[in-house]
């Protein structure tokens, strides 16, 4: 068996879709909506792991959804299902009419304006499927763990080595007529390994995931960096508590970066619940800072030629010389702050963070001298109404710009205000497969806890 | 049949014109010879969820999902596929894929029902939550919670109130032969508000639930009390000052701050880690793992709580089981799975999200007993420390044993007294050695109000912790003011 033959073909799937789609705004129309617009996807997949040599589990996925939102007096519903027979459609429909009924009129709902829907569809280069046979997929998640086994004697177990593959098509259209449709693909290799034994046990793993089967690394490739970032957590001491210069390593660098958009978008800004709210305008990162978003870039992890309202995405620059220039907008948050839609509803696409050096994590290291590498973040200690940040990390204590042995056990904390501005430098060590792309971060100082 | 079994067949099965007959004979299909296990998973599930934001009910949402999950073990091999389509012949077309995780194909076996699951007392009620309550009394519910909140202080600002409900049937049908159905309602409220003073914001947030109908949260005025410990969390954090950091003396109060228990023990006693040995208390049972004051349980058999089962999605009653017992470890939580590669029973903890996910061994509600101490006696012991009362969350690192919590209320302790509120901090420890540092505990053990979402492999369920006032000595306070 081969996961080619499994995969049905996007383009079978696509009729049946527009005709859900068609049939769920008509029946609408006809149940007495004055707007509506409706997704519809339909998605297949494969998942294998491989555990000490042997394929521990084989996932195959085929998901289908439709969500249907209407608008009927400025009152609004919202319904899905998984079932695509009519009648199912036509009675998620009226689940949202029935919504509507109970709802109250928000004058500031609705759809995006027709005049900001997309017309134009450049083909970003999302959907390559992985034309690949079962046997040869289980063999890629092996020669990821196994590559990882035997990198170091050190690594005594191990959570195995991963292959996963979607692809899906999805649909757009609402009552102004737009129509959307985006086939996009996936594929991803990971592995996970285990150094030390009893109370000196250390896990680490690494991952990469991709739109083009053919721009994923080598399987070893994946398994030798989680090995060695495994291997390299042996030995973690605690921390004294203290203030210290912290690098954020590139993965993690990111989620920084997605709390100032948390704080830029949605429902925050116009109930004045997130710190930002009042800030547009301002200088809220150093003067160096740049951040934009390239929706269109070929291949990319986040790219769309539309919002999740079909509203047409464009560069968007939010942060410009250190001021926020920008807020990250859908329509109804838009209006409530009588501004426009930036293109918006669903998130962001392609967040560019400019770096401020032509160097990577060691010349960070370097830069820093003394001071913490971050490489782990757990918890949900981020405030966003007040930017208070306290979060569990693991990481290396750095003296001289060389890594002197691991740390664990302590939490770095602050305020999202004074960390942003209190960013030194950013690394050229950039993470091109996520949606937020950026290079190491390092901050001026930071509290930590340990000892 | 009973009366529940035959509604569920009638909901999952008839409409596609299934029967128990079909349904075994896809089954006896799957089992060749190298297959130890196999079972079909069928859902059908609604659920709804209303919210008033800025004094509006801007909206609402209903879902229904449905489908079958198919499963074939060999070993430690598994095989899954999944159908949001009821039918005959995508239920077979899933059996074959499960199946060629085995390496032979041949020789059906056929099965035999020996068991339905009609001794099982259920621990909820079957009603629908969603039509527990007509649609415009939920939406008088959400505004007199609403408008609660707002008249109980002049420094609330924005109040955002939400209501859901789910209702969830399902039929799990083994190769050993038993059948079990469940029918599970769940409701949750939620509010919470942002205070605002002199400039400055703060937020409060409370919610609660169970295995309920929506009339849950108006019995006892619970509704209208979410709404004041929302506010009052919120007043207390307008006036709270920067968090110390660095080991020191930690007292948790009762009810929710039990997230301790399922960070820092019960994810690290699931069967999946300790097969694997992947976990920090991997081979330590009948080892002290606790101060002898610790006994702690995961018991999934207790009356409409949100982290209850009749049957858990293997089928499998739900049980109260010791995990440790006066400071020593006693055992592991089970799936199936793990228990037959363990040579274990299992323990009723096989979870899954929904149909399209594989189960995996699961936390119910899992608590610490009461110990016997007053509270009050456990603060007055501290001369300096952080009493923290409600939490946001928490993560853990199974395999090191780190975890981390994070408090969204908590004080100074000063001289025995509770002083002034701190911010939102995290706390961080090592799950092996944080509960040998239990001192004290206290005798007004609680549950949760039925709030909590345990996430693994990117699966979430419902699920319930609990505890008594614990004082802790020496744990890591990840404030800013160091």
């Amino acid at each position: 068996m081969t996961l080619g033959a499994e995969l049905a073909s996007l383009d079978e799937f696509e009729q049946k879709l527009a005709d859900v789609a068609a049939m769920a705004l008509e029946h609408a129309r006809n149940s007495g909506a004055s707007m509506a617009d409706v997704s519809v996807s339909q998605g297949q997949g494969l998942t294998v792991t491989v555990r000490e040599g042997e394929l521990e589990t084989i996932e195959h996925h085929r998901q289908k959804d439709m969500g249907i939102r209407v608008f009927i007096d400025g009152c609004s519903g919202i319904a899905s299902c998984s079932d695509f027979t009519q009648p199912a459609i036509q009675g998620s429909v009226e689940s949202a009419c029935n919504i509507a009924r109970y709802t109250e009129k928000d004058e500031y709902s609705g759809l995006a304006d027709p005049e900001c829907m997309a017309t134009e569809f450049p083909d970003l280069d999302l959907h390559h499927p992985w034309d690949m046979s079962l046997d040869d997929s289980i063999e890629a998640a092996r020669r990821c763990e196994s590559a990882a086994l035997e990198f170091d004697k050190r690594i005594t177990n191990t959570e195995g080595g991963g292959l996963n593959s979607f692809d899906g098509i999805s649909i757009y259209a609402n009552s102004h007529g737009f129509y959307g449709v985006t086939k996009s693909s996936r594929h991803g290799l990971s592995c996970s390994v285990i150094s030390g034994s009893g109370d000196e046990m250390q896990r680490d793993y690494w991952y990469d995931t991709r739109r083009v089967p053919g721009e994923l690394p080598e399987p070893e490739a994946i398994g030798r960096k989680a090995a060695q970032r495994t291997v390299n957590r042996i030995g973690a001491r605690k921390l004294s508590t203290g203030e210290y210069p912290v690098i954020f390593e590139a993965p993690l660098a990111q989620t920084l970066i997605s709390h100032l958009i948390s704080a830029v978008q949605g429902s925050g800004l116009y109930k004045k619940s997130s710190f930002l709210h009042d800030r547009l305008g301002q200088s809220i990162f150093p003067e160096f800072m740049q951040i934009h978003e390239e929706p269109h870039r070929p291949r990319a992890a986040g790219s769309a030629s539309y919002d999740g309202e079909g509203v047409a995405t464009r560069n968007n620059a939010i942060i410009d010389a250190g001021v926020l220039s920008s807020f990250v907008l859908d329509s109804y948050t838009a209006r409530k702050l009588g501004k426009t839609t930036t293109g918006n509803a669903g998130g962001v696409h392609n967040l560019i963070v400019k770096n401020t050096h032509n160097c990577g994590l060691d010349g960070l290291l370097q830069m820093m001298g003394r001071g913490i590498l971050v490489t782990e973040l757990s918890g949900f200690g981020i405030n966003m109404v007040t930017g208070d940040y306290s979060r569990g990390a693991f990481g290396y204590w750095v003296e001289k710009g060389q890594i002197q042995h691991p740390v664990k056990e302590f939490t770095i904390a602050g305020n999202l205000n004074d960390m942003f501005m209190g960013i030194h430098a950013i690394g050229n060590d950039v993470m091109d497969n996520r949606n937020i792309q950026t290079g190491s971060i390092m901050l001026n100082s930071i509290a930590a806890a340990g000892l | 049949m009973s009366d529940s079994m035959q509604s569920v067949t009638e909901r999952l099965l008839a409409p596609s014109g299934l029967d128990e007959q079909s349904v075994l004979s896809t089954l006896s299909a799957i089992m060749g010879p190298s297959i130890d296990y196999a079972d079909l998973y069928f859902q059908y599930a609604r659920q709804e969820s209303w919210v008033m934001d800025e004094g509006v009910v801007k909206s609402g949402d209903f879902s229904i999902e449905q489908g079958v999950g198919v499963r074939a073990n060999s070993g430690p091999k598994t095989g899954f596929a999944y159908s949001d389509e009821i039918e005959l012949s995508a239920l077979s077309k899933a059996g074959q894929v499960a199946k060629s995780i085995a390496s032979s194909g041949k020789g059906d076996r056929f099965i035999k029902i020996h068991g339905r699951n009609l001794g099982i007392t259920p621990l909820y009620q079957p009603d629908d939550p969603i039509s527990s309550l007509q649609d415009d009394a939920k939406v008088a519910l959400i505004k007199e919670v609403e408008q609660a909140a707002r008249s109980m202080d002049p420094a609330i600002a924005q109040v955002t109130v939400s209501l859901a409900g789910s209702h969830d049937v399902i039929l799990i049908v083994s190769s050993d032969g038993s059948i079990a159905t469940d029918i599970r309602p769940l409701v949750r409220m939620n509010v919470s508000v942002i205070a605002e003073k002199s400039g400055r914001r703060e937020r409060g947030s409370f919610g609660g639930g169970g295995r309920f109908g929506y009339e849950y949260f108006i019995e006892h005025g619970r509704a209208v009390e979410y709404a004041q410990n929302a506010v009052r969390q919120a007043l207390v954090n307008l006036e709270c000052q920067e968090a110390p950091a660095g080991e020191m003396t930690v007292v948790l109060g009762p009810g929710w701050p039990g997230i301790l228990l399922h960070e820092a023990v019960g994810h690290g006693l699931e069967g999946d880690f300790n097969r694997k040995k992947t976990s920090a208390y991997s081979n330590r049972i009948g080892e002290k793992v606790a101060s002898g004051l610790c006994t702690v349980v995961d018991d999934g058999t207790l009356v409409g709580r949100r982290g209850s089962l009749s049957v858990d999605d293997e089928g499998i009653p739900s049980q109260n089981t010791v995990l440790i017992e006066n400071g020593i470890l006693k055992g592991y939580m089970q799936d199936r799975l793990n228990a037959r590669l363990m040579k274990m029973q299992p323990t009723g903890n096989g979870r899954r999200e929904s149909f399209a996910h594989l189960p995996m061994p699961r936390m119910t509600n899992t608590y610490m007993l009461s110990g016997s101490h007053d509270p009050e006696e456990i603060l007055q012991s501290v001369d300096k420390g952080v009493y923290a009362v409600n939490f946001n969350g928490g993560q853990v690192d199974i395999t090191s044993g780190q975890f981390v919590f994070s408090a969204s209320e908590a004080y100074m302790i000063e001289k025995g007294k509770k002083t002034c509120p701190v911010k939102g901090m995290t706390l961080i420890g090592n799950g092996p050695d944080v509960l040998t540092r239990v001192s004290m505990l206290g005798n007004d053990m609680a549950l949760d109000t039925g709030v909590g979402v345990c996430g693994k492999d990117g699966q979430s369920v419902p699920v319930g912790v609990g505890q008594p006032t614990m004082r802790i000595d020496g744990l890591t306070v990840g404030g800013a003011s160091v």
